[in-house]
């Protein structure tokens, strides 16, 4: 296999002023790649270039691609390789490697003869960046028709070329013959490389994007399917990759913010003094509550933010209650909104008419993103323009923000993104590209903002908390006739993606969205055939709403986890409370109705439980389990859900040591069906990464605080997974439950978060199994089982 | 300020820094090495892990006059242009998701198996536990040390000439 020999392999390489700028060029039409540009161009030191020479020599800014032009997606180049510009990121799932898996397919292309570009705003259509787990479901299938469009246009062209018919033309792997005659060939480059297609689509929004040509069935797909090892890995291994935390730009200077150190505190004075006298200090920058400490170099600036004196003053109430009487206030307050309920039949006839009720509250706290980098960016000001050098998974909604933010044109900002630490929703409201930007242009240098680990742990966004009630009605065969849930969600001011008015930078500086960004209490998601049901949420608040460090935003799959924690955790107990098998209590409840919906969610509701019930080699019996005698006992629990059309579910095998608490999953077995899959390899190591994820929520984290500060601030008083916590057996089936899985038109749903959302139940249900102790409060510390333990005893 | 000399990666540098900086900082901003990261400056997450005279070190909170022996980076694991099987090992699992941790597993990682060439299930753990990830691709990872084991004891036993 043969490398390509002029398309740019390596983020760094994509990403510089000089790929840029003949690639905008290449777009506003001229006809010819600028090649030779960059012999002229000032390089910086590490290979970036300041902003100041492209704007300068391209004699314009940044405007945005157009995505109804083919050239905006599709670029030839003259040795018939070809680069792909899609408008997304990739979080760390390896969604780059499947896009062009996708691309390639379409266009008939060798797989390493293409590259990918992602994600900068003045070279790829705005398709708005990462999140969701949409990507392959949504935004793929505009990829999959502009690449399957050029394919058409190609053979269009050779046709001409041989005055042949399109039909009498075979093409493979970037090369188009004459059927009846393989010696006459023309390759893509031949074709049209390094020239433009001039194309126009079709589509009023970018996801309607079309050509004429249509996409090809399933079974014609050779490259999706591959399990293709993802590009982006070994420049990441051997330490190759320029992430976005690596920028360095001529002239650019450190900065460091200083945060209250007090929730709600208001900035009374600073004496500047106290850091002025400091080697290589620039500037104390301050607006509002916001802070921040500038120096010539990275460790000068830290040591300028520890020893910048800074006087603040208290709130005159409390920002919140502490973290062990969140749950009691969340309960007490008075709701922010309330949802309208869903109500199915009559519940409370229902519930009066059962021969058993079973109630239960679950509490879920804050639990943070805590990235293992903390939040970077560096903003290059020069001539007027403002780039940002950014991880942020949605990098299009940030370079809007910061336009406005800033109050400047948009056709002037424009951010170029890189690879960072996982997305997983923190840099949806990406504070650091905000801050840098402003700096930036304070200070007229580039500006590299870089958070320290306590800021990051206590400051970033969190997953809203929730306190969940369930109640259920079982008749006297056992069977579950009516259930209540009501949602309470801590999540009154959620933030939305890089708005400019609520990003931290944008509150610290006193600006206020009205009416506040709710948030929402969700529901459950099951095909579970129940009669009678109600379904409630309500949003509290906390007294607290803004400059707060419990500022709420997406965390992976945002209140999956929570949800699904206390519906999937209440059905094991309707399940003990019938005596029946958690799986085959679960099936009776699939298969209640036959009513399914477009997507047969119903049907391969039905294939997952089972599969995962097989796979994990699951005996029949009710839970929990008879206790064994020694001073470790095993369990499993299972738990079951989907998100959009993607349905999974898990069985988790643990050993729980009755002395300490300690609680082991030893064994994790995730059944998953996302529709056609595009690389089952990749695939595997998502869901296995989003199961760790959740495992890590299951069993380590939650945001401490006391009623002034968040405690939480490193991974000592904020802990997560370790190796040490490892199952000892991972497996991943990939169903099919579809009842035609042949079928050509077999849709791609999305992959990354619904493996989030069960395992926490799945978890606490195998932990009872083996117990008999249900513990209805994550995370499952051993402190905490260890009390639940010895309470059942007593 | 003053002149601190460092050896890196085969290379010996002198530069002119205060010299208590945390050795990551000098290394990344002023060598341009950037395979060791910034995630906590408390020495918690390996994040920033180098090798010093076959040691694993914590490079945000060793002070950069503190150290005197050779220093390798993730830079600096190839040799003659052959990724070390630890690398090696990395890409054929696909271990990484984001992969911004992955320095200070590979590197902690290199240090445990020179150490101990045919580690247990227990002793990865036990040996990895402090080095973070919050992708938490633990599990691949122990797979491509167990890999790594595995490749370099067939390497060196036909470096040797022994039969296994």
């Amino acid at each position: 296999m043969s490398a390509p020999t002029r398309t740019p392999e390596t983020t760094d390489q994509r990403t510089t002023p000089d790929d840029a700028l003949s690639r905008r060029g290449f777009l506003k039409g001229s006809g010819l790649l600028l090649v030779g540009f960059s012999a002229a161009a000032v390089v910086g030191p590490l290979g970036f270039r300041s902003a100041t020479a492209v704007q300068a020599q391209a004699g314009a800014l940044y405007p945005d691609p157009d995505f109804r032009q083919l050239d905006a997606w599709i670029a030839i180049h003259e040795d018939s390789t070809a680069t792909f510009y899609v408008g997304k990121t990739d979080c760390g799932q390896g969604t780059g490697t499947a896009f062009r898996q996708m691309m390639c397919d379409e266009l008939d292309i060798a797989y390493d003869q293409t590259s990918l570009v992602m994600g900068s705003t003045d070279v790829t259509v705005d398709q708005g960046g990462s999140g969701g787990s949409d990507a392959i479901q949504v935004d793929g299938w505009p990829m999959r028709r502009v690449a399957a469009e050029a394919r058409r246009v190609l053979l269009e062209l050779a046709s001409e070329r041989f005055g042949v018919p399109v039909a009498q033309l075979s093409i493979r792997e970037g090369v188009i013959s004459v059927t009846a005659d393989p010696s006459r060939t023309a390759t893509f480059g031949d074709l049209v490389g390094g020239r433009r297609f001039n194309i126009t689509l079709t589509g009023d929004t970018i996801n309607a994007t079309a050509g004429v040509a249509a996409v090809k069935a399933v079974q014609d797909l050779n490259i999706v399917g591959q399990s293709l090892p993802r590009y982006d890995i070994p420049a990441k291994v051997d330490g190759s990759l320029r992430w976005a935390v690596d920028v360095t730009l001529p002239g650019m200077v450190h900065a460091r913010n200083v945060k209250p150190p007090f929730a709600g505190a208001t900035l009374v004075s600073i004496d500047e003094s106290s850091v002025r006298d400091l080697p290589g200090f620039v500037r104390v920058v301050s607006r509002g509550n916001y802070v921040a400490v500038v120096c010539e170099r990275e460790e000068q600036a830290m040591t300028a933010a520890r020893r910048l004196a800074v006087d603040w003053r208290k709130p005159a109430t409390a920002p919140f209650p502490s973290s062990n009487d969140l749950h009691r206030y969340m309960r007490s307050a008075t709701p922010t909104s309330t949802r309208p309920p869903e109500v199915l039949g009559n519940p409370d006839a229902a519930l009066a008419g059962a021969a058993r009720i079973v109630e239960a509250e679950y509490d879920i706290p804050f639990q943070g993103h805590t990235a293992i980098s903390p939040a970077h960016a560096t903003a290059d000001p020069s001539d007027g323009q403002m780039t940002i050098y950014s991880n942020d998974m949605k990098s299009y909604g940030m370079r809007n923000g910061v336009a406005e933010f800033l109050q400047m044109p948009r056709e002037q900002v424009r951010v170029v993104w890189m690879e960072g630490p996982q997305g997983y929703g923190r840099t949806a409201a990406d504070d650091a590209g905000f801050e840098a930007a402003f700096l930036a242009k304070e200070l007229g240098r580039p500006v590299r903002v870089q958070w320290m680990r306590d800021e990051e742990t206590a400051w970033d966004t969190k997953g809203p908390a929730y306190a969940i009630s369930m109640r259920g009605g079982l008749d006297d065969q056992g069977q579950l006739v009516a259930l209540e849930y009501n949602a309470r969600a801590a999540d009154y001011y959620h933030l939305g993606y890089n708005e400019p008015d609520t990003v931290l930078i944008a509150q610290l500086f006193g600006i206020r969205r009205t009416p506040a960004s709710s948030g929402r209490a969700s529901l459950p998601s099951s095909m579970y055939a129940i009669e009678h049901q109600r379904m409630t949420g309500d949003v509290v608040s906390m007294p607290l709403a803004h400059e707060t460090p419990l500022r709420t935003g997406n965390l992976r799959d945002p209140d999956g986890p929570q949800v699904t924690f206390a519906s999937e955790s209440f059905i094991d107990e309707l399940a003990a409370a019938a005596n029946a098998d958690p799986v085959e209590f679960r099936l009776r409840l699939l298969t209640a109705s036959t009513e399914d919906d477009s997507g047969l969610k119903r049907a391969r509701s039905i294939a997952v439980v089972r599969a995962a019930a097989e796979a994990f080699g699951w005996d029949s019996r009710p839970s929990p389990k008879t206790a064994g005698t020694g001073n470790i006992l095993t369990g499993r629990g299972v738990a079951y859900t989907y998100r959009s059309q993607t349905v999974v579910a898990q069985i988790a095998e643990v050993e729980v040591n009755r002395t300490t608490g300690h609680v082991w999953v030893k064994r994790l077995v995730c059944a998953h069906d996302c529709g056609l899959v595009i690389n089952p390899e990749g695939l595997r190591r998502t869901v296995e990464g989003a199961m760790m994820h959740s495992l890590s929520r299951a069993l380590h984290e939650e945001v401490a605080f006391d009623t002034e500060k968040v405690t939480s601030v490193d991974w000592v008083t904020h802990p997560t997974l370790t190796h040490r916590d490892t199952p000892a057996q991972i497996d991943v089936i990939i169903v099919n439950g579809d009842p035609n899985p042949e079928r050509p038109d077999l849709p791609h749903y999305g992959a990354g978060e619904t493996a989030c959302k069960p395992l926490m139940a799945a978890v606490a249900n195998a932990v009872f199994d083996a117990t008999g102790v249900r513990i209805r409060r994550v995370p499952l510390r051993d402190a905490a089982v260890l009390q639940a333990l010895q309470a059942a005893r007593a | 300020m003053s002149n601190v000399t460092l050896r890196v990666n085969g290379s010996t540098h002198t530069v002119d820094i205060e010299p208590s900086t945390p050795l990551l900082y000098i290394l990344r901003n002023d060598l341009g090495l950037q395979g060791p990261r910034f995630g906590c400056g408390l020495g918690q997450c390996g994040a920033c892990t180098v090798i010093v005279d076959g040691a694993a070190v914590r490079s945000c909170i060793t002070p950069t006059s503190a150290v005197t022996g050779e220093i390798t980076t993730l830079e600096g694991l190839a040799r003659d242009g052959n990724l070390d099987p630890v690398q090696q090992a990395w890409i054929d699992e696909q271990v990484p998701q984001c992969g911004f941790c992955q320095n200070g597993q590979i590197m902690t990682a290199k240090v445990l198996l020179s150490r101990n060439p045919n580690p247990t299930d227990a002793e990865i753990r036990q040996g990895m536990a402090n080095t973070l990830c919050r992708c938490m691709t633990y599990y691949r990872i122990q797979a491509a040390i167990k890999r790594a084991a595995t490749s370099i004891t067939a390497s060196s036993t036909a470096r040797t000439g022994g039969v296994a």
